[in-house]
């Protein structure tokens, strides 16, 4: 087990340098120098070429990528070319306020999901089993956007009974700030509790198909601890999928971010695209990434916590 | 059941362990009897091939301009006479609107899964059957690809070269050639080391036939089957990007930009603005389900 950690920790470095190269390549992606987008074109020479010196964008590409990937290894992300702050505060506010949507929904989501997953297999062929794949598709197939949207329309226009964007100031009540969270928080959750319960049912209903548990039954076993082992067996490709999930949570949040208006760290790339703020973008998206590394991280190694024979 | 007719027996599933180069008529066949037995399916494919036919058949179907606005009719209810799904926030007819929208929606959803099957089955065979150095550079490759959460590998290339058909393509093209490389690569590291294959192999077949025969028609099942399920997700995904005005650009008709559009109006209009969303959840929806309806028709172990 410490062996197979060891082993996964070292196999994540060179993803995460490939990472940190993606993220620095996508920027000159673009033909041109990221400056001149930023200036408009009746710029004087000098002033560009002062901008440039001060971004470090007129020497050569490696030179670039060294020097921004030692400064961002000791956490300076350097400063926003929109409004001179530095990068780091905005984003480490803005992952904040994406946490408090993305650990809810993603606790909401898998909870339901697992739940309906469960009970559909349990009653595979039945209607319980028909309404419940019904949902899931359908939270599979919904462009969540619009979802917001339309409960935006119903909670907070026609019934008017929750905010229907922004985040509560400073100082609300517990309740007050609760109410903000409730239809993004729901919004986002749709994706995972059916990916999670498509999962769940197909896997369960696999394991269920396996001589084991026949075995199981035969030799006498009562139904309850039966299904345990059925869910032992089942958990290791559903912990995958959720770690996958929360970290899509966290990193695609930003369409539902923007229809609430929501100040997180999608809204916050979105914003970094329109200003072509590229110090912001790329600490974003890195972050991001970097976050969703060591997620499947962890996720691999709690597999291999729960079953030894992925430990290879 | 019919699963009888089915290659050995009805334990096999499709993907690599289905043996023979060319699955005999009996598969097929019963693919198709457990299809037609499957109502859900027939009517959701229905409803997909009415989609593209509207697609195609856009100017006959809808006979207005769908880019004439007119400010004297701006935002009309559902029922308008001339009008009967309403006008949206620049006076443009709705109706003509969705069903000329479903034509670049439907590119830009289902040219990115088209490319990248292309691509990724194309690397991951490759990856596959040669192994060694060069296997390992592609996969690692992907490896890093799949390290980003996709919907913001998305964004950030679309957002970087800018908004556009061609870019919001190029950009979910790029997202899903890391899955498909990947279960490309799986299903023919598998058939590689089959005992049929090696007898080829041992029989003096080239490399070339082989993984035309072998590994293409064993590759080629899996992924259409994954494909199919990667169409809904690439449409909500696309018209995502057209949504947040990096995809498609206006005054062009596509399901997420009038989604977008018509979102200052759902005050005033509310039903009008939720329109062109009802069309990418059905679209998507019926794309899961067939996706879904013909997985089981295909895998023979469900069919006992």
């Amino acid at each position: 087990m410490f062996l197979f950690t060891g082993r996964r920790l070292l196999e994540a470095l060179p993803i995460l340098f490939g990472v940190s190269l993606v993220v620095f390549g996508l920027v000159h992606i673009v033909p041109g120098n990221p400056v001149d987008l930023l200036v408009p074109p009746e710029a004087p020479a000098e002033v560009v070429a002062h901008l440039k010196a001060i971004y470090g964008f007129d020497k050569p590409l490696y030179v670039q990528y060294a020097a921004w990937l030692m400064r961002t290894l000791t956490g300076d992300f350097g400063i926003s070319v929109f409004n001179t702050q530095p990068v780091a505060g905005q984003l480490f506010e803005a992952l904040r306020n994406t946490f408090q949507l993305a650990v809810p929904a993603a606790l909401l989501g898998f909870s339901v999901g697992i739940a309906l997953g469960l009970l559909a297999a349990f009653h595979h062929g039945r209607w319980l089993d028909k309404l419940f794949s019904g949902l899931a598709i359908t939270g599979v197939s919904l462009p969540h956007y619009w979802f917001a949207i339309v409960m935006v329309l119903v909670f907070s226009v026609f019934l008017n009974w929750l905010p229907a964007q922004g985040m509560a100031e400073e100082g609300t009540s517990l309740l007050g700030r609760l109410s903000y969270l409730v239809l993004p928080v729901i919004t986002l959750s749709l994706i995972p509790m059916g990916v999670v319960a498509r999962l769940v049912r197909a896997t369960v209903l696999e394991i269920l198909g396996q001589e084991f548990v026949g075995a199981l039954t035969a030799k006498g076993l009562t139904r309850r601890p039966t299904l345990l082992h059925v869910c032992k067996n089942a958990a290791p490709p559903v912990l995958a999928l959720m770690g996958l999930q929360f970290g899509y949570l966290l990193g695609g949040s930003i369409l539902v971010e923007t229809v609430f208006n929501w100040p997180g760290s999608g809204n916050l790339l979105n914003l970094a695209i329109f200003r072509r703020d590229i110090p912001v973008l790329q600490a974003t998206i890195l972050v991001l990434a970097f976050f969703f590394v060591l997620l499947n991280l962890a996720v691999d190694i709690a597999q291999a916590a729960i079953d030894p024979r992925v430990r290879r | 059941m019919a699963s009888t007719s089915t290659l050995d027996g009805g334990t096999v599933r499709v993907g690599a362990a289905v043996a023979p180069a060319q699955p005999g008529i009996g598969y097929w066949r019963a693919v198709g009897r457990r299809l037609a037995r499957d109502p859900i399916t027939i009517a959701v494919t229905i409803v997909i091939v009415g989609i593209v036919l509207m697609a195609i058949f856009a100017p006959w179907i809808a006979p207005q301009d769908p880019l004439a606005g007119s400010v004297l009719r701006r935002l009309k209810p559902i029922g308008t006479p001339g009008h009967w799904l309403g006008t949206d926030e620049t006076g443009r007819d709705l109706w003509t609107r969705l069903v000329y929208g479903s034509r670049l929606t439907l590119i830009a959803g289902v040219a990115p899964v088209a490319i990248s099957l292309v691509i990724g089955s194309c690397l991951g065979i490759v990856a596959g059957y040669a192994g060694g150095v060069l296997g390992n550079v592609i996969m690692r490759l992907m490896d890093v690809f799949y390290a980003f959460p996709s919907i913001l590998l998305a964004i950030a290339i679309c957002g970087l070269m800018g908004n556009g058909l061609l870019n919001s393509v190029l950009a979910l093209s790029i997202v899903f050639i890391p899955p498909m490389c990947r279960i490309a690569e799986s299903v023919t590291t598998q058939t590689r080391t089959l005992d049929y294959v090696d007898a080829a192999r041992a029989s003096g077949t080239t490399t070339s036939q082989i993984i035309r025969h072998h590994v293409l028609a064993n590759v080629l099942g899996t992924i259409l089957v994954y494909a199919t399920s990667l169409i809904s997700l690439s449409i909500i995904l696309s018209a995502g990007l057209s949504f947040l005005g990096l995809g498609v650009t206006p005054p062009n008709p596509e399901w997420g930009l009038m989604l977008n559009s018509l979102r200052q109006a759902i005050y005033v209009q509310p039903l009008v603005a939720a329109l062109p969303g009802v069309m990418i959840f059905i679209t998507s929806m019926c794309f899961n389900l067939m996706s879904d309806g013909f997985r089981s028709a295909m895998d023979v172990r469900l069919a006992q």
